[in-house]
């Protein structure tokens, strides 16, 4: 009886065991791409005796960024904010995936909880999140002054300053300048199928050595990620913005070519796998060197830039390639710092606002974590400028579309919904003749 | 207690029971007080509020519409709702191919386990280990295995093998999704079968067996003779618990799929309507049409096994 309950025993620890060591193994096998931005300071806090005076010792939350090194950003900053000033920050990564995340702080607010105090909320929130968050131009309107005005005025919800821009996004292309030298290629692709085209003969050639290698990755998965992609092939060939002038226009011949053109090339010069990944399997696949192409936002140069990449030195970046008929485009993304009307410490949770939405943070920021900054002088510095190539006047000038949530306000997440599950489900195998007329008649259901 | 004191009430027809009965009836009334109510607040009110919440038009976001009364509102769109019909197709064909499985991998498995050999404790201990993950680090970890790109040691093995001329997009592709979620959902789950079975297998007193061999009957006999018919108090049990479980499955296909169109469970679409389109009515009548659902299987299993143990 007593060897048996040992042999018990001996089981259980070992169970255990393996499974200590199975999520330990998972967590490894992620990269560590922390390595560069701990190589500068974080910048000191303006006045910080004089808030020190008024709110040391309080605690605040901030529910903050998780994709690329945005949390170690964050940790870092928060860490100077709390030695400076007495104010305790502790830093709670939102979900990765954005869609997620809006449902965590739409649960958060309902319930009138009090647990947040300071959010990133993305550029297409304001209009949904406006009543539940704190009016900051009493104290911040100074400051907003210092941002792009366009986006000011998306933060602005009737009068009320509900957000403060903290970086912009916008989609770029990613290219591999080595592997285009080596295939004869001079310059990146104009339009999508000069694009497809290079991308299959890289990938020909490179199979050879590199069986796991793919011509070109986006983010695919049927998620809000998605929407930002499709929007840019959509509008890059003419066919409109979803929703323009309060009307769908989503079916519509030319939106029809450029997602067919997407969905037969799935499989052939990009993973197969590539309609259920977001950033982070992208920003893998090309930092491993297993891509030619990507489309991702402007984070992804830092990283492939740093220690740990095996890209470093072998890529550029360029404006996202057109269809036949239209223009380069950008989808405008980008995250705000907003306070929850529910926060116990308001005044506090402002000052770590004004922190980290200052000029001095959005530097840090751009050139240890190559986000854009939202503040024009920042923007134009060269130390800035050298440190994120896409900021150069011929990338950053492209001309940016919006996703339509200005006509949706609260609705935007649903419509979002049916669009990225349409398109999934187009890059999936259904012709778009077929799904986008049922997107057309769900986004006219819901707008109605 | 006043009990004592109160004089017999007034004979009736029917057989009297005695005082002690009476207090006993009343002390195990008033000790069951404590559970019923913990079961009103976490079972009954809840489930009360969702019934309610399914007639009205309540929103995620509160505040910004008030909520209304709707009727059977809720009700009528969610019978038209092809998404929610493809749903529940898929759920219920998800349920009926991972709960054979695994009644099956979880019978030979309790029956191996029961049987005595060296080293059976370490055995029983070693084969709980996948049903010990938590089912979205088992999720994520299998979506890594299971990718076609970068991490992919299926893909991998495979290839190296011969077995696979080429790597497949195991999720990606929606010929092998099922058959893909289904796999990793019977290796977390076959061990927990395994463990409801082997509890039953315990109990069938060993003299039975002895009796059999005495009388000529063959293993193969005294499996379908005795231990089987013994063992269905158990396997009852353990079907309710697996299908139940399996028609409210979400954390593996929000994993692996998101809110995919073609790979959305009943509660994956419940969440993402209550949550992401904040339709917390429209949401509510799909929890209850779920609740329906799945009694429904209850009451199907249990006037089976009755009506076989007859």
């Amino acid at each position: 009886m007593k060897h048996r309950r040992l042999l018990v025993l001996a089981g259980v620890v070992g169970a255990v065991a393996l499974v200590a060591f199975l999520s330990v193994a998972a967590a490894g096998s992620k990269k560590a791409t922390h390595a560069q931005a701990a190589a500068i300071p974080a910048p000191r806090v303006p006045h910080a005796a004089a808030i020190r005076k008024k709110y040391g010792g309080q605690k605040i939350t901030f529910v903050g960024d998780s994709v690329g090194n945005g949390h170690v950003r964050d940790t870092k900053l928060a860490k100077r904010f709390s030695k400076d000033t007495g104010i305790k920050v502790s830093v709670v990564p939102h979900p990765a995936a954005s869609d997620q995340s809006y449902a965590q702080l739409a649960r958060a607010f309902s319930s009138k909880s009090s647990s947040i105090d300071v959010a990133m909320i993305d550029v297409v929130w304001p209009g949904a999140f406006a009543p539940y968050l704190v009016n900051l131009k009493p104290k911040l309107g100074k400051q907003a002054k210092l941002h792009l005005g366009s986006i000011v005025a998306n933060d602005t919800i009737k009068g009320k300053l509900v957000a403060m821009p903290w970086f912009g996004d916008y989609g770029i292309l990613y290219y591999r300048t080595d592997l285009l030298k080596k295939y004869g290629y001079s310059a990146p692709p104009k339009t999508w199928a000069d694009l497809f085209k290079m991308a299959k003969k890289i990938q020909d050639g490179e199979r050879k050595d590199n069986p796991n290698f793919a011509g070109f990755v986006f983010q695919g998965n049927a998620y809000e990620g998605l929407t930002c992609n499709a929007l840019e092939w959509i509008a890059s060939a003419g066919g409109g913005h979803i929703i323009d002038n309060g009307k769908v226009t989503i079916d519509n011949a030319k939106a029809r070519t450029i997602l067919d053109a997407m969905r037969v090339q799935i499989g052939k010069v990009t993973p197969q796998g590539v309609t259920t990944y977001q950033e982070d399997q992208t920003e893998h696949a090309f930092d491993n060197g297993d891509a030619a192409f990507a489309r991702n936002w402007p984070y992804q140069y830092g990283i492939g830039a740093g220690a740990g990449s095996k890209v470093k030195g072998k890529f550029n970046v360029t404006v996202l390639p057109h269809g036949s008929t239209g223009g380069s485009v950008g989808t405008v993304g980008g995250w705000q710092l907003a306070v929850s009307k529910f926060s116990k410490h308001k005044a506090a949770a402002i000052e770590f606002v004004r922190y980290m939405t200052s000029p001095a943070v959005e530097k840090f920021d751009a050139i240890t974590n190559s986000n854009v900054p939202t503040i024009v002088s920042v923007a134009k510095n060269k130390a800035v400028v050298k440190a994120n190539p896409y900021l150069k006047p011929a990338i950053a000038s492209v001309p940016r579309v919006t996703r339509p949530a200005k006509f949706l306000g609260t609705k935007y997440n649903e419509a979002s919904k049916v669009v990225y599950q349409g398109i999934n489900q187009i890059l999936t195998g259904s012709p778009a003749s077929q799904v986008l007329p049922q997107i057309k008649s769900k986004l006219q259901q819901i707008m109605k | 207690m006043s009990t004592v004191a109160t004089p017999a009430p007034v004979p009736r027809k029917r057989r009297r029971r005695t005082k002690l009965q009476r207090r006993q009836t009343r002390l195990g009334w008033l000790l069951l007080v404590p559970a019923l109510a913990v079961v009103a607040c976490v079972a009954i009110y809840p489930l009360g509020k969702t019934v309610y919440q399914s007639f009205t038009n309540q929103e995620f976001l509160a505040g910004l519409t008030p909520t209304k009364w709707v009727g059977l509102d809720n009700y009528r769109t969610l019978w038209h709702d092809t998404i929610f019909r493809d749903t529940v197709v898929l759920t219920i064909k998800f349920t009926a191919i991972t709960v054979s499985f695994e009644f099956v991998l979880g019978l030979i498995v309790a029956l191996v386990v029961n049987s005595s050999f060296k080293g059976r404790g370490v055995m029983r201990a070693v084969m709980l280990v996948p049903w010990a993950i938590p089912t979205v680090v088992a999720a994520k970890m299998w979506q890594w295995m299971l990718d076609d790109h970068t991490y992919g040691v299926i893909n991998d093995l495979g290839v190296r093998t011969h077995i696979l001329s080429h790597p497949h997009a195991w999720l990606a592709q929606t010929s092998t999704q099922l058959a893909s979620v289904s796999a990793v959902d019977i290796w977390k789950t076959t061990p927990f079968v395994a463990l409801l079975l082997l509890a039953g297998l315990q109990v069938i007193p060993n003299d039975l067996y002895e009796a059999a061999s005495v009388d000529g009957a063959s293993k193969l006999q005294q499996f379908w003779r005795i231990t089987l018919p013994l063992l269905r108090p158990a396997i009852l049990v353990t079907l309710i618990f697996r299908t139940l479980d399996a028609l409210r499955v979400f954390d593996v296909f929000q994993v692996f799929f998101g809110y995919r169109l073609n790979a959305q469970t009943m509660a994956v679409y419940t969440q993402s309507t209550t949550v992401n389109d904040g339709h917390v009515g429209y949401g509510a009548a799909m929890s209850v049409a779920i609740f329906l659902i799945i009694s429904l299987f209850v009451v199907i299993y249990v006037t089976f096994m009755r009506v076989t143990e007859e």
